[in-house]
């Protein structure tokens, strides 16, 4: 039971995480959320007995991937400009 | 008429992927109606034949190592591509840019982490056969080590030589270790070496030496794309 509850909070979280990620104008703090995601995914991991696949996903999902998007986002831009991508979107999708 | 079009062809892609699924018999003993599982026969071959203690890396190494050999080629093909793309910007620009400098406490300390993270990353390969782990996640921990020492000391810097000498003879073994199994009368891949005793660090045939290279070879690369995307300096406010 206890471990049902856990593992609920947990997948809760990560739903959090992923919604914050996706609202989040500032893209350094949405790629922090990512981070998070794969933090809790490789907790989840651990707790259903997949040790090997929850190694992995700590050393790539939670640092590798984490510090190239902060490198790329640092050397493009910061802020997602909510005007531009709509418009993009718009012409993409006609 | 053109999103009625796309709704339509969504509908027929999702209903052969639904059909598709249901006729996988997930949670039955038997995964296709009429095949014996092939599970039962990785398992059972893992502990008597191979003596290995780590199901996953007898499966992963031995019983489908040509697809773990497929996989390093895929994250080399991955990292060339990465390099030759940035190769002549890198080259424009030089130094790379530092936002500012790390603190005292930052240096000091990542330098008394970095030798631990190695001998983690190394103990996490050499032990594959024995524990969790493997020869991709002690060559990303290893990476992971060479990523702090970059972010807390901004002339640190990694010889590409040796990255592409590592990475080569990694690969290099990788293949030769397959090739003997031709000269031993099996076939590519094939276990030649002793088994040994289970538990004990020489056992599981050449599970150990596979694992070593794919060790090397995935810290090498990661390495390399960390140190060319920190070196790749951004035009606007870079």
């Amino acid at each position: 039971m206890i471990y049902f509850i856990l593992i609920s909070i947990l997948l809760l979280l990560m739903i959090a995480a992923s919604v914050y990620s996706i609202v989040q104008k500032d893209l350094l703090y949405a790629v922090m959320a990512t981070g998070i995601i794969s933090l809790i995914l490789s907790i989840l991991y651990f707790l259903l007995q997949a040790p090997d696949v929850a190694l992995t996903e700590a050393a790539i999902g939670v640092a590798l991937t984490t510090i190239i998007f902060v490198i790329t986002i640092r050397n493009t831009v910061r802020m997602e400009e909510e005007g531009e991508s709509k418009e993009k979107f718009k012409s993409a999708v006609k | 008429m053109k999103k009625v079009l796309v709704i339509l062809l969504l509908a027929v892609l999702g209903y052969y992927t639904a059909v598709t699924f249901f006729d996988i018999g997930f949670g039955q003993p038997h995964f296709v109606a009429g095949v014996k599982p092939v599970k039962d026969i990785y398992l059972a071959k893992t502990v008597k034949p191979l003596t290995v203690s780590n199901a996953v890396t007898s499966i992963v190494v031995n019983f489908r190592g040509f697809d773990t050999l497929g996989e390093v080629t895929v994250l080399f093909l991955a990292v060339t591509v990465l390099g030759s793309v940035l190769y002549k910007k890198r080259h424009a620009v030089g130094e790379r840019s530092v936002l500012f400098n790390a603190s005292s406490i930052v240096t000091a300390g990542s330098k008394l982490l970095f030798p631990a993270i190695i001998l983690l990353g190394a103990y996490v390969f050499i032990h594959g056969h024995l524990s969790p782990g493997g020869g991709f996640q002690g060559g990303v921990i290893i990476a992971t080590g060479f990523l702090l020492m970059l972010l807390a000391y901004e002339n640190y810097s990694v010889s590409h030589t040796a990255l592409s000498i590592v990475e080569s003879l990694a690969g290099i073994t990788f293949a030769g270790v397959g090739l003997l199994g031709f000269m031993h009368g099996g076939t590519f891949l094939q276990n030649f070496l002793p088994a040994g005793v289970l538990n004990n660090l020489f056992s599981g045939g050449i599970i150990p030496i596979i694992y070593i290279a794919v060790g090397f070879k995935v810290a090498a690369e990661l390495t390399g794309v960390i140190y060319t995307v920190l070196n790749e300096k951004g035009e606007s406010n870079g």
